[in-house]
């Protein structure tokens, strides 16, 4: 599509930057009016990602829109070009030149991967200003943050331009630092933001470093050998008119990828290519935020020293952020790379899944059980990028909704339980499906999304992943120096079903301890019911499970469109 | 060549002006009445504020610094380059002068003004310097003010202690560089920086004579910026002196020299400059490179156990050095230009972020009468624009978006690629992260730690506010919109080289 004047998506990061710097001049001690800003900028914003939404919804699925284009295409049999298809699948794009002398552009869109997401925030904003309702502690501040927080997330998901990308990724940074340590869990909460801010920026400036290698290396190919691609790239429109041969423009270095100018070697080591040596920097450096073990460490601190709302959009929404920007920084600039690395890191993703959900088996509180239970399945998603085939790797886009979803939902549920019974000890709990069973139903709506049961988003999601590992199987194989591994992804499509076993195992002991069994009445005398913010909340969150998982082409369709220009980078069909 | 004055004289124009400002103030605080005494300080600072826009105004034409062409018989040049440098100490001398009028015992003397005027005058000086003559002149007509303001506070021995170190160092320092200096002339017979390069190739002996002039310049600017290992005094200075004077000597000092050392270096050891075989270029870079690898882990992993403010920003300040000299060494880039504007954007950014910094520790300090960090605890409540205004300087210092030191630093590490000095970025990121814990640290007792003092509210006067506000949206917008502008011209400042 081609680049029109204002977006949209401006908007989604225009909104809550303009409401967060609004409600830091107002007064603080306003309590309503501070809400009222925040509550009113969220649902804009939910509003306007409804619309990119179901305005991509439509511009994937109408007649001649971009699936049957895609599918014409792709019975053409002739070269698919994945920059090609992936500059065709963005929409709503927006781009004003920002740095001219280095190529950095102002460059928003969203393609078939980050429309979901999109839509993802702006539920989680809404849910997390609702559930921050009863806040009284320097609640200004608090909303400011959050909004700050909302715009940096929006950013990376719409960023067509790499340094953008970063931008926007460091600034969601920041404010997050700020919430869990102000207003976090006071045993945990300086400990556990220093701790996640750093082990996030590590990954990040080493990615940066990556990042500037690879402008340079594209740069130098587009002005040297590569003019020819260049120019006819220009021509067919793919990339902006203005654009010079050094550029952050995702397109343009996914063009650079696709030709090979990051096949060339480097530090004179023979066979070390550029793309080999960077991409793990790449993958792993956005892969701590999606908690691909070993750098999962800082998540369940940071999940429960962290205030309910910011919970649900750091396990909801940022780890997705980390998952997403290893997609489209890792994988889709550095594919060659990705088909030398993935096939062993595979198993870190294993590792997530398997062992992450044991921990969570083996936890007494209630929040620290949700905190790994994300580690446990991000692990999927990453798992569905190393299948490296259109199955896997749609059902991991699914997978980054649902969990998003769910999760978000989850953490909603236990703070809802802990603001009002003021313990997460999970024995000492029970029965309080009696007197909340709003939150005890949705609850059992999550844990059922998480075990992948029929009929939710978490089935939809779960599938299609092993189904890909299973067909993946086949095709890919690991050089062991001499020794090579084949058909290994079938085996571990069983070892990790084995996770979803204990999952299924510590959602029901958790629900069973909660949500059933006794009720503590002496003690828990001041238990009521839940405010209609929360049941908003659970709402919110709580359908889209649902809708997801009884109708999945509402979103499956859109996400296969915008995996499918990775697998042609990625050399399949 | 004719001599024409006409031409020539908007080099010199803000020099000249800051010289009748100096006499002005210095008469002004003499013979003028109270009132008129009270009111140097906005004199001071509006003047100088003016000044920054005669570069801005009068840009030099290309003809007047192409192909080295040099004013003023050879002393000076005239190029973009130096402009940035000028505005940007120019303005950095207005802001001190601000922050100062508060401060009990060094902003109430009128020749506090005169003297931060002297020393941006030598800074200046240093930006446009292109004769070994005039380069020592004017590192010590900013040095020698520098020690006087150290010392300012006179009765106080921290102060004087201060000053008498910083004197010594910088003598010392002072002497082993013209040392250097008279090397060099002894070899190219020529003071002009360019001809002593041509001369020493023609010449094609001498290594050793000209290494050891070179490392003598290097400790000379080592010392100048606060690099390791020439550093020792810059926690003593930087706790000891004035806080006003400490934000003075951080960036003022700081920028001047790194002007020069960009342009020193490219003119006197340039790429093509060949002795018995030995490219003498990639000496002095490895030389850099390793004096930046020091300075940041130094600074950063030293500045993680200070709990005094002033000397975490000491600290924090020679790790800046390093990660500017990133910028320097990326100089045998294939493109050298991004090297330079690399630096000159570090620079400019640096200037106001650290001033913004010092800003609200000078008023915290003024007002508290204590340096600890622990006792920021609770500032949000106490007074929220300061601790706003120093939560974007310091984030800004670690390189956050959307304050202008994440550009800063992306430029650097772009040049730093550029250069192939790939494993040199990734120190200086591990470092960056480093860095982001303390300043995490002071932002999170600003705003989370609850101190004994906590409904104590802290007032801001209102001029000081106001120029506090005005630099911290400096460094938001320098972070944003005003990228490009800067860069742009930092960019033809390079060209100009």
């Amino acid at each position: 599509m081609e680049a029109t004047g204002f977006s949209i998506l401006t908007a989604i990061i225009a909104i809550p930057i303009i409401a967060g710097v609004v409600i830091l001049f107002l007064d603080g001690k306003n309590r309503d009016l501070v809400r009222g800003v925040g509550i009113t900028a969220a649902a804009a914003v939910l509003a306007l990602s409804l619309a990119v939404f179901f305005g991509y919804d439509n511009f994937v699925k109408a007649p001649g829109g971009l699936i049957e284009q895609q599918t014409a295409l792709l019975a053409s049999g002739g070269q698919l070009s994945g920059a090609q298809m992936f500059a065709d699948a963005l929409a709503f794009e927006q781009r004003v030149v920002w740095v001219e002398s280095l190529g950095i552009a102002y460059h928003v869109g969203v393609d078939g991967v980050s429309a979901p997401m999109v839509l993802l925030t702006g539920m989680v904003a809404v849910a997390g200003v609702l559930i921050s309702w009863n806040i009284t502690d320097r609640l200004r501040e608090f909303m400011a943050f959050f909004m700050f927080l909302v715009a940096g997330v929006f950013g990376v998901f719409i960023a067509v331009d790499l340094f953008m990308l970063f931008f926007f990724y460091e600034l969601a940074i920041f404010p997050m630092y700020l919430l869990i340590a102000g207003w976090g869990w006071v045993k945990l909460r300086e400990y556990a933001a220093m701790k996640l801010t750093l082990y996030i920026l590590v990954g990040s400036v080493f990615a940066l470093v990556g990042a500037v290698a690879m402008y340079f290396s594209a740069g130098s190919y587009f002005s040297g050998p590569g003019a020819e691609v260049f120019q006819a790239a220009l021509d067919s429109g793919i990339l902006p008119a203005d654009s010079g041969a050094y550029s952050w423009n995702i397109v343009q270095l996914t063009l650079a990828a696709e030709n090979g100018a990051y096949a060339i070697d480097i530090l004179g080591i023979d066979g070390l290519s550029f793309a080999k040596f960077w991409f793990p920097f790449m993958f792993m450096g956005f892969g701590v935020l999606a908690g691909v073990f070993p750098f999962h460490n800082w998540s369940p601190d940071g999940h429960v020293a962290a205030p309910t709302a910011v919970s649900m959009i750091h396990a909801g929404v940022l780890m997705k952020v980390g998952a997403f920007a290893a997609l489209r920084a890792g994988v889709q600039l550095l594919p060659e790379g990705a088909d030398v690395h993935l096939p062993w890191m595979v198993f870190l993703t294993l590792i997530n899944v398997v062992y992450g959900a044991l921990i969570a088996f083996r936890q007494r509180d209630f929040k620290y059980v949700i905190g790994f239970s994300s580690v446990s399945h991000m692990g999927l998603v990453s798992m569905g990028w190393a299948t490296m085939n259109l199955t896997g790797m749609t059902g991991a886009g699914i997978q980054m909704f649902s969990h998003g979803a769910m999760t978000a939902l989850f953490f909603g549920v236990v703070g809802m339980v802990y603001d009002r019974a003021h313990t997460r000890d999970i024995p000492s709990l029970g029965g309080f499906m009696k007197v909340m069973p709003w939150v005890g139903i949705a609850f059992v709506i999550g844990g059922l999304t998480s075990m992948g049961m029929p009929g939710l988003s978490g089935f939809i999601a779960e599938f299609p992943i092993f189904q890909g590992m299973w067909a993946a199987s086949e095709q890919i194989t690991l050089q062991l120096g001499v020794f090579e591994l084949s058909n290994y992804y079938s085996a571990l499509v069983v070892i990790s079903a084995l996770g979803i076993v204990i999952t299924a195992a510590y959602v029901l002991r958790v629900a069973g301890q909660v949500f059933f069994g006794e009720f503590d009445a002496a003690r828990f005398h001041d238990v009521g019911n839940i405010e209609m913010t929360d049941r908003i909340v659970l709402i919110l969150l709580g359908a889209p499970l649902i809708i997801l998982g009884l109708y999945p082409p509402i979103m499956a369709p859109m996400i296969e469109s915008g995996i499918r220009p990775l697998i042609a980078l990625l050399g399949g069909g | 060549m004719e001599f024409d004055l006409w031409a020539q004289l908007p080099s010199v124009l803000p020099e000249l002006g800051l010289t009748a400002l100096a006499i002005a103030v210095l008469f002004a605080d003499c013979y003028g009445s109270p009132n008129t005494r009270r009111n140097v300080v906005y004199l001071s600072a509006v003047a100088m504020a003016l000044l920054a826009l005669v570069p801005l105004i009068w840009l030099p034409e290309p003809a007047l610094y192409e192909n080295g062409a040099l004013l003023w018989g050879g002393m000076v040049n005239y190029n973009p380059l130096a402009q940035i440098f000028k505005v940007m100490l120019l303005l950095g001398g207005a802001v001190t002068c601000v922050l100062a009028a508060g401060d009990k015992g060094v902003g109430d003397k009128g020749e506090f003004y005169l003297i931060v005027i002297i020393a941006t005058l030598g800074g200046m000086m240093m930006a446009s310097a292109s004769d070994l003559i005039l380069v020592f002149v004017a590192l010590e007509t900013l040095s020698i003010p520098l020690y006087m303001l150290a010392s300012f506070r006179r009765g106080d021995p921290r102060s004087a202690e201060s000053g008498m170190k910083y004197f010594l160092y910088g003598a010392f320092a002072s002497a082993i560089m013209l040392f250097g200096f008279s090397l060099l002339y002894g070899f190219a017979g020529t003071t002009n920086l360019a001809a002593i390069a041509e001369s020493m190739n023609s010449l094609g002996d001498g290594l050793v004579a000209v290494m050891a002039a070179l490392v003598m310049v290097v400790v000379g600017f080592g010392f100048k910026v606060g690099a390791v290992p020439f550093h020792f005094w810059t926690p003593d200075v930087y706790e000891g002196a004035p806080t006003p004077v400490t934000a003075f000597v951080s960036v003022s000092s700081k920028a001047a020299s790194f002007a020069l050392l960009l342009r020193f270096m490219t003119a006197v050891f340039p790429a093509d400059l060949v002795i018995a075989g030995v490219v003498i270029q990639d000496f002095w870079i490895n030389l850099l490179v390793v004096i930046s690898i020091l300075s940041m882990s130094l600074g950063n992993i030293v500045a993680l156990r200070q709990s005094n403010i002033k000397r975490l920003l000491a600290y924090s300040s020679i790790a800046q050095a390093g990660y500017t000299l990133i910028g320097v060494a990326a100089l045998q880039g294939a493109d050298p230009g991004l090297a330079v504007a690399s630096v000159s954007f570090y620079m400019f950014m640096y200037i106001f972020t650290n001033l913004l910094v010092f800003g609200g520790a000078i008023l915290f300090i003024a007002k508290t009468d204590t340096e600890e960090i622990s006792d920021l605890a609770g500032l949000n409540r106490r007074s929220p624009w300061l601790a706003l205004f120093m939560t974007i300087g310091l984030l800004s210092l670690g390189g956050i978006p959307p304050t202008a030191g994440f550009f800063g630093k992306f430029f650097l590490f772009q040049a730093a690629v550029n250069a192939n000095l790939v494993g040199l970025a990734l120190i200086a990121v591990t470092n960056a992260i480093i860095a982001l814990y303390y300043y995490l640290v002071v932002i999170k007792v600003m705003y989370v730690d609850v101190g004994p003092d906590d409904d104590v509210a802290i007032g801001i006067p209102r001029v000081y506010g106001w120029s506090l506000g005005i630099t911290a949206l400096l460094v938001i917008l320098l972070g944003t919109i005003a990228v490009t502008p800067i860069y742009d011209w930092a960019i033809l400042g390079a060209a100009g080289l």
